[in-house]
């Protein structure tokens, strides 16, 4: 008997031995340049695509009072999702903080962070993120106590601005006083609800973050009335979506799937319409992004179906920025959001 | 006597060999890990070096012992929010053991009141979690103070506001700086060189430094706070950030503070006070000649332990916003220069080194102690 227990406990060391010295050669996944490339069929396989967002700031990311998550970056993960055909009511979302999303990002733990998250050299250089495409364009503003009697930004010498830390928001700050001569005090949080409890509570003059964010934070304020957003900005904060590098064939369909929904918008395809349009159309970009002629979707490793999807279950790009920036949500005007056909930034590669 | 074949090594020697065999083990694990590391960051196109901190930091510290500019350094912003990570532990360590002490002799005074109050205060304290007591204090008692305009006052150039405690702060002149030194390198010498039990050797130096004080405070021009535009300009202003951290660590490690220094007391036999009171000691005598110096040797290992407790603690400061070495290096540097590798490695090497430091300051003092005899 106490042979066997010898013999058991000698192989079962023998065996994680063996292991340990195994484990460092086994190959690396062989990164394949076909389409539709490993984060997809690593998705198929999971049956669910995995979605780094914001933890909670209206307009891009936001919990409604049944707990659903809603927002224009949730709209991206919906549209990404049924692009996949895999079920957009299913789709895993991982909240990440202002310092923990790279990183969360680089380990593997999201496939795609769409969280309102600025594009920028070191991020692609030096954080070795691809950096896919601007869903939101805006530059750095602030909100202050209308009781300050400030109107612009240059009159917040000696402030104190409350700033949710991990950002390019303090830094902003600090070349816009060295290069204005001014001082604005920083005082770093980590999250956004604690930064703004504490400027609510007279600790800061005022709040900074992306134009965006401000107006939906504003909304989230005991008194918005108090609170006035200054006019101008100071920096550009081109938000959108990153991927990690290696894999650029999920880059890829990330990137057009942004194009498809601008596609959308400019040639009049809703989320009403597009199953009528894709049977009656005669525009050939129509024909083409909805899968009726052109093989598209093939060519990225998805079916003919993947943009019609993407468009029905979240709407074109302006019907998303309408349903949360628009006049019966946050209220903000689209301007570089808009169409290139209508005097803004956002401009669509053509499906040819 | 049989020979076994292949256990022909002396015992020390196969010790030897063992010890040498896991010290192999270890550093092939380490060697492993590391160049695991090094290729998936590889992969990743992150690249590793430590170049980063003579980069320009570019952003603010809202609260600094050295001077502190946008465009110093990420290297001098480790130097910065370490010491602002110092100052908060040092302080804490300080009020941690006389609110321990006062808890302690409280509960030991055998007064019904006093030792009920004291208890009441430490199970309660020692009973909550510590991040809820620093966010109490931050937010519930900090926060809802008036506005600068409003400040409350004092009265002698002491405010207190939303933006923190406001406080005259002195110009010393430095010839009386001078004398300062010298009079604490005194006080500290006699301290060290005192005979033992001598009552002389503790008050003189004490003294000599609260008489240094006076005539510095009286000699000094003080800078007093006023309101000016948007804040308040002149004196000294200790954040609400670094209030709400000091007193939430010390009032939390007090609790335990005040039970060690309890179990110390009790764990001297009761015969001994009787004895010293039979000699004609006086109470106070009594503690300080005989109970102390035997319940110190009990009393420094677990004290050492609630020191390191603190320096570690302190990094709760992220979370209430207080510029200390987790919130400025481990997340405003880490991410801007995305270098989380790096960054951690140093993170921790502070750590370690500070604690290592502390322990064995105390360790030392222990000895000695020890060495004292029974």
């Amino acid at each position: 008997m106490q042979q066997i227990w010898v013999w058991l406990r000698r192989s079962f060391s023998a065996a994680t031995l063996a292991a340990a010295l195994l484990l460092p050669w086994l190959p690396a996944h062989a990164q394949g340049l076909n389409f539709p490339g490993p984060t997809v069929e690593a998705i198929k396989k999971r049956g669910m695509l995995v979605c780094g967002i914001d933890v909670g700031v209206p307009g891009f990311a936001s919990q409604d009072n049944t707990g659903k998550w809603i927002g224009l970056d949730i709209s991206y993960c919906r549209a990404i999702a049924a692009a996949l055909n895999t079920d957009p009511e299913k789709i895993r979302y991982v909240p990440t903080t202002a310092a923990a999303r790279f990183t969360v990002l680089q380990s593997g733990e999201i496939d795609v962070l769409i969280r309102d998250s600025t594009l920028t050299f070191t991020r692609n250089n030096q954080l070795g993120l691809e950096e896919i495409a601007v869903n939101f364009y805006a530059g750095e503003g602030f909100l202050v106590n209308k009781k300050l009697g400030v109107s612009k930004i240059a009159d917040l010498t000696g402030a104190t601005i409350c700033v949710v830390t991990g950002a390019t928001l303090e830094l902003n700050i600090a070349d816009f006083a060295r290069s204005h001569g001014t001082k604005i005090g920083t005082l770093l949080f980590d999250k956004a609800d604690e930064a703004v409890q504490a400027m609510e509570a007279g600790r800061c003059d005022g709040y900074t973050d992306d134009t965006g964010s401000l107006a939906g934070m504003r909304s989230t304020l005991k008194n918005p009335d108090d609170w006035v957003v200054l006019e101008g900005v100071i920096s550009k904060e081109p938000m959108g979506l990153h991927a990690r590098a290696g894999d650029p064939a999920w880059n890829r369909i990330l990137f057009w799937v942004h194009n498809a929904l601008l596609t959308a918008e400019e040639f009049g395809v809703t989320k009403a319409n597009a199953d009528q349009l894709k049977a009656s159309s005669n525009d050939p970009f129509i024909r083409r992004l909805l899968g009726v002629e052109g093989g598209f979707g093939k060519l990225m490793g998805l079916d003919d179906d993947w943009a019609l999807r993407a468009i029905k279950v979240s709407g074109n790009y302006g019907e998303i920025y309408d349903e949360y920036w628009g006049p019966k949500g946050l209220n903000l005007p689209r301007g570089l959001n808009g169409l290139w056909t209508k005097g803004g930034l956002q401009y669509a590669l053509p499906f040819r | 006597m049989t020979t076994r074949p292949g256990w022909s090594l002396s015992r020390p020697a196969r010790a030897w060999l063992w010890q040498l065999l896991a010290v192999a083990g270890f550093a092939a694990l380490v060697l492993w890990l590391g160049h695991n590391a090094r290729i998936n960051m590889a992969q990743r196109n992150i690249t590793f070096g430590f170049d980063f901190l003579l980069h320009p930091a570019g952003f603010d510290i809202p609260f600094h012992l050295l001077s502190w500019q946008l465009t110093d350094t990420y290297g001098r912003a480790l130097l910065v929010c370490s010491l602002n990570t110092m100052l908060c532990a040092s302080m804490s360590i300080v009020l941690a053991s006389a609110l321990g002490l006062l808890i302690a002799l409280m509960r030991l005074s055998g007064n019904p009141l006093a030792a009920g109050t004291a208890r009441t205060v430490m199970e309660v304290v020692r009973n909550t979690p510590q991040l809820m007591q620093i966010f109490f204090i931050y937010v519930a008692v900090l926060q809802s103070l008036p506005v600068p305009r409003q400040s409350i006052v004092f009265g002698w150039g002491f405010f207190l506001n939303v933006r923190g405690l406001l406080i005259p702060s002195p110009d010393i002149d430095s010839r009386m700086l001078l004398l300062g030194c010298m009079v604490l390198a005194l006080a500290v010498a006699g301290w060290v060189a005192r005979p033992p039990g001598s009552i002389a050797g503790v008050i003189v130096g004490p003294m000599l430094l609260l008489a240094w004080a006076i005539a510095a405070a009286f000699s000094a021009t003080w800078d007093l706070p006023a309101m000016h535009g948007f804040n308040f300009t002149g004196g000294l202003r200790i954040p609400p950030e670094l209030l709400a951290l000091w007193l939430g660590i010390s009032i939390y490690t007090s609790a335990f503070i005040s039970e060690i220094i309890r179990a110390a007391i009790l764990g001297i036999s009761y015969g001994q006070t009787e004895a010293s009171l039979s000699l004609g000691l006086t109470r106070g005598l009594t503690m300080y000649l005989v109970i102390l110096p035997q319940a110190l040797r009990t009393l420094i290992p677990p004290l050492t332990s609630q020191y390191l407790n603190i320096i570690k603690s302190t990094t709760l400061g992220a979370a209430i916003a207080y510029p200390e070495i987790l919130q400025i290096f481990g997340r405003t540097v880490l991410n801007q220069s995305g270098r989380a590798v790096e960054v951690m490695a140093l993170l921790i090497s502070v750590f370690l080194s500070v604690n290592l430091l502390v322990s064995a300051v105390m360790n030392r003092w222990n000895r000695r102690l020890m060495a004292q005899g029974r």
